[in-house]
């Protein structure tokens, strides 16, 4: 598949061949159902989206039941972003509902296939947009972060996967999850097209108050050159698999060929993260998935009068993991248990930035895993801890709003993709980019 | 013997350009759902942007009340399930309101006062309305993300009287400091009262009832008077316990008695927690220094009234109590008028003059009509009882002081020849009674008025009458 930097270059009667060779190809693997349906805005170089970001005119439900029939009536920020810069909002991925999942299975639509096996997850949320492009299914792709769900699929499908510093990228128009761990960000096929379509989607956005009055760009001055001091985590990686231990060993070898410092740093033990994520993500989930009553939009269920339209509505039009997410974020915020998990989770929240900004006053990068495997096949995850346990590796990222970049290392013995995931700190996605294209050529991973 | 206890919770809706967390208008009386956008649709993506101006306003109440204005304070998420609450929860303040521990004044008709805390005011975001039609409900959002300013009292008041005072001081600062139209009709000054009784002496607060949404000063009046007089009929029935329970209850105008609105089995878990969308709400050094320049306000205006007019403190009060009456009676007081004529004037003549739906906002007789009435009496122009079927004429139709004055002919005959050829006539004509007075029977002077103005067909001006005849009859 053509890059996006070669793209940028096409003209529209080679953009329109491109986009038509796209649609037929799509067509032609049902089975992948990376794509929800196959819609184009505007005349630019297509651009996979997942579910949950607004395109005007487009059905956009964040791939559950209960926004079926919604029809997005405005742009994201990032979308309009996009039209600016000659870029086409190009069919719309599958993801799990509301982007609450590692897996792509609690998708309404049905799941997504890994390209690399059939009988693996592309990993989750943004699985479709994953697997779209590491099927070359599409130039690049826009996912959504919350808890590494860029990252993580990208890493399990062979891809670079970026998520920005929290308030880097507007989240207007983007379907919430959490709201103080939500980024949206690029997934594409090599560190430079990220590092491209990041600058065109980032930047301050008055719409939304979470949004950082910053507009630097990094595209342009990308110097994988640059000698950073890089820190990795020996301690941290002790749960991961072999095939991850493996990469882990390779990257690192691959850093000090670059000419990189490595030095070894400990961060807080990860079961900190899964409790504090946990409890912050759902006490924000249950919140911004309230308006998905059944009055003013979406899928209304039948119902005798106002308390069973709420009730059937959201029994109906909610997943199973949705449900538990909205129950146990409820739980935490309720009268009594309020202090005991919410305001704790805030303040563990707070140890954990204050364990990287140590880290990062020593260090410019912190190599770390994306994941404790590469993918596991469907129905692997028997429980819910399981699956919340397997994302150890990268909600502590979203937790202190850092950026951080996935890419793939190498294949396991069993010719599944491994990717790590570098971390810079808040704002300096200059470093984050330099430090990862540096990585990648080294590397030079092989799809 | 019992003592009632009486908080109250107000919603006054700002008087903003725009909402609270979007850019739509704030306007009333729109089409259904026309006034709406993503954001207070709540549609999924959309985020709320904080208007700045409702903090401007909130800084001109904390001012007003005396309170802390807190230089930060922080939204939080208040969720309940409401067809006309679009996100399912509200955006308020509870942990760190922008307004604390104010107080505001109350004034007795006999002159005391006495000190009513305020506990806080915060800022939120209005529901939109559910309009019931028959066996379909619908939802207007138009009001949805209107900003409220709720203002919490302290339960510092013990009779309905007060709490009446209360609303009614608060209802004139809000209007003196136009941060809202404060209109209760329209629903944009709300009022909740939390009622409990104790037996006098007890120091303890118990069960305490709200009676929600009352939309006048009498009904809210009413009210509290029925809900203690249930609690105390309760109480010396021994059926406190069961009978009075925390609740919410609503007033009904018609059967006159309060009832319970929903049950306690329902009370409700608000599950706040701070608002992820917004920042903190920062009021800078800047800020605060403009928006805490207030216009006078009603205690400061009556003192100055007192002492600037020489007016008594009951009338003073009653020309202060609200910000259209004050600026009324200061328009008219252009006139170079005499403030006891100008009160009288305008709270006898002409508010006795206004009937059913026109008040001094809207009826013809303007602040510049009345005070050039009232300087047509000073000036010897007219009488007083003239002037009064000069105004019956003004408060019918928009017409002119003096033009009214001409085609009644109502002008008094101020002109000193024309009234000495007649005073000199009745002196002539009663010779006798002249002798009589000149001998010291002073209290025949109010004849010769009375002749005087008699023969003039009361077109005389009296304050002329006398003059002549005292230098005439020595």
């Amino acid at each position: 598949m053509i890059t996006l930097k070669e793209a940028l270059k096409l003209s529209s009667k080679e953009l329109e061949d491109l986009k038509a060779n796209l649609a037929s190809e799509i067509a032609k693997h049902p089975e992948l159902n990376a794509y929800i349906d196959v819609n184009n805005v505007g005349s630019g170089v297509p651009i996979a989206v997942k579910d949950n970001i607004q395109v005007k005119d487009w059905s956009i439900t964040s791939g559950s039941k209960i926004l079926q029939g919604y029809i997005a009536p405005y742009n994201a920020t990032v979308i309009e972003k996009m039209l600016k810069a000659g870029l086409s909002p190009f069919g719309r991925t599958n993801m799990d509902e509301f982007a609450m999942g590692s897996t792509t299975e609690s998708s309404c639509y049905g799941k997504t296939l890994n390209p690399h096996n059939a009988d693996c997850v592309p990993g989750g949320s943004s699985g479709g947009s994953a697997a779209a492009v590491a099927a070359g299914l599409a130039i690049a792709a826009l996912g959504s972060d919350t808890g590494g769900s860029i990252r993580q699929p990208a890493s399990f499908c062979g891809i670079v996967g970026m998520k920005p510093t929290y308030g880097r990228v507007s989240r207007y128009g983007l379907g919430a999850y959490a709201s103080s761990l939500d980024q949206i960000g690029p997934m594409t096929q090599n560190v430079e097209d990220a590092a491209i379509l990041y600058d065109i989607i980032s930047g301050h956005d008055e719409k939304d108050s979470t949004s950082a009055d910053m507009n630097d760009k990094v595209s342009d001055k990308l110097n994988p050159a640059r000698k950073l001091r890089i820190a990795t985590l020996p301690k941290y990686i002790e749960h991961a698999s072999q095939d991850v231990k493996d990469a882990y060993s390779k990257a690192i070898e691959a850093l000090k060929n670059a000419g990189h410092t490595i030095v070894e740093k400990e961060l807080l033990d990860a079961k900190y993260d899964i409790s504090a994520y946990y409890i912050t993500a759902t006490a924000e989930a249950t919140t911004n998935l309230a308006r998905y009553d059944g009055i003013r939009y979406g899928r209304r269920a039948e119902c005798k009068d106002l308390k069973e339209l709420f009730i059937n509505s959201r029994s109906e039009g909610f997943g199973e993991e949705v449900k538990r997410r909205i129950l146990l974020g409820n739980f935490v915020l309720s009268s009594g248990y309020y202090d005991a998990y919410y305001v704790k989770a805030q303040k563990v929240r707070h140890i954990i930035k204050d364990e990287y900004a140590k880290v990062f006053e020593d260090v410019d990068l912190i190599l770390s895993p994306v994941a404790p495997t590469t993918a596991n096949r469907f129905g692997s995850l028997s429980n819910p801890i399981e699956m919340y346990l397997s994302d150890i590796y990268t909600i502590s990222v979203n937790l202190a709003g850092l950026p951080a970049l996935s890419l793939p290392i190498c294949k396991s013995a069993k010719g599944m993709p491994v990717g790590l995931q570098l971390i810079a700190k808040a704002y300096d996605e200059q470093t984050l980019f330099d430090g990862a294209l540096s990585l990648e050529k080294e590397i030079n991973y092989k799809g | 013997m019992f003592e009632v206890v009486i908080g109250l919770e107000v919603h006054v809706q700002l008087n903003t350009k725009t909402k609270l967390f979007c850019s739509c208008p704030t306007s009333f009386n729109h089409k259904q759902n026309t006034n709406t956008c993503p954001t207070c649709l709540a549609l999924p993506g959309a985020l709320p942007v904080f208007n700045k101006e409702v903090l401007h306003k909130a800084i001109m109440f904390g001012t007003a009340i005396d309170a802390t204005v807190n230089k930060t304070s922080y939204f939080d998420r208040k969720s309940y399930f409401y067809p006309d609450s679009p996100s399912a929860y509200q955006i308020t303040q509870l942990y760190t309101p922008v307004v604390e521990h104010g107080k505001l004044r109350i004034d007795f008709e006999n002159g005391s006062h006495k000190i009513i805390r305020i506990n806080r005011a915060h800022i939120e975001a209005d529901a939109g309305k559910n309009i019931h039609e028959g066996d379909i409900s619908k939802v207007d959002l138009n009001r949805a993300g209107t900003p409220l300013l709720e203002i919490v009292s302290e339960p510092d008041m013990r009779s309905a009287e007060e709490a009446v005072l209360y609303l009614k001081k608060l209802h004139a600062i809000v209007r003196y400091l136009d941060i809202s139209d404060a209109n209760m009709q329209e629903g944009s000054f709300r009022v909740d009262v939390n009622v409990s009784i104790r037996p006098k002496g007890d120091e303890k607060l118990y069960t305490r009832v709200e009676i929600k949404n009352i939309n006048s000063f009498r009904f809210i009046q009413k009210a509290i008077e029925l809900e203690v007089a249930r609690q105390v009929e309760a109480w010396e029935d021994g059926t406190y316990k069961d009978e009075i329970v925390q609740e919410t209850r609503l007033f009904d105008q018609t059967k006159q008695e309060t009832r319970s609105m929903r049950g306690k089995e329902e009370a409700a878990d608000y599950r706040y927690f701070p608002e992820p969308d917004l920042l903190k709400a920062v009021i800078s050094d800047e800020m605060m220094a403009l928006y805490s320049k207030i216009p006078e306000l009603p205690d400061e205006k009556m003192e100055r009234f007192i002492k600037e007019y020489g007016m008594s403190e009951y009338n003073a009060s009653v020309i202060t109590s609200s910000v259209e009456m004050a600026k009324y009676f200061e328009d008219m007081m252009d006139e170079g008028i005499s403030a006891k004529n100008a009160t009288t004037w305008l709270t006898v003549e002409l508010q006795g003059r206004l009937k059913g739906d026109m008040n001094i906002t809207n009826t013809h007789v303007d602040a510049k009509k009345l005070g050039l009435l009232v300087k047509r009496i000073e000036d010897g122009t007219i009488s007083g009882k003239a002037a009064k079927e000069v105004l019956d004429k003004l408060v019918e139709e928009n017409l002119d002081v003096d033009g009214v004055i001409d085609a009644l002919g109502l002008k008094q005959v101020s002109d000193t020849g024309a009234l000495e050829a007649i005073c000199d006539e009745i002196i002539n004509a009663n010779q006798e009674k002249v002798a009589e007075y000149r001998g010291g029977k002073d209290k025949l002077f109010g004849f010769f008025v009375g002749q005087a103005m008699k023969a003039s067909k009361g077109s005389a001006n009296p304050q002329t009458i006398n003059e002549i005849l005292k230098a005439k009859l020595g």
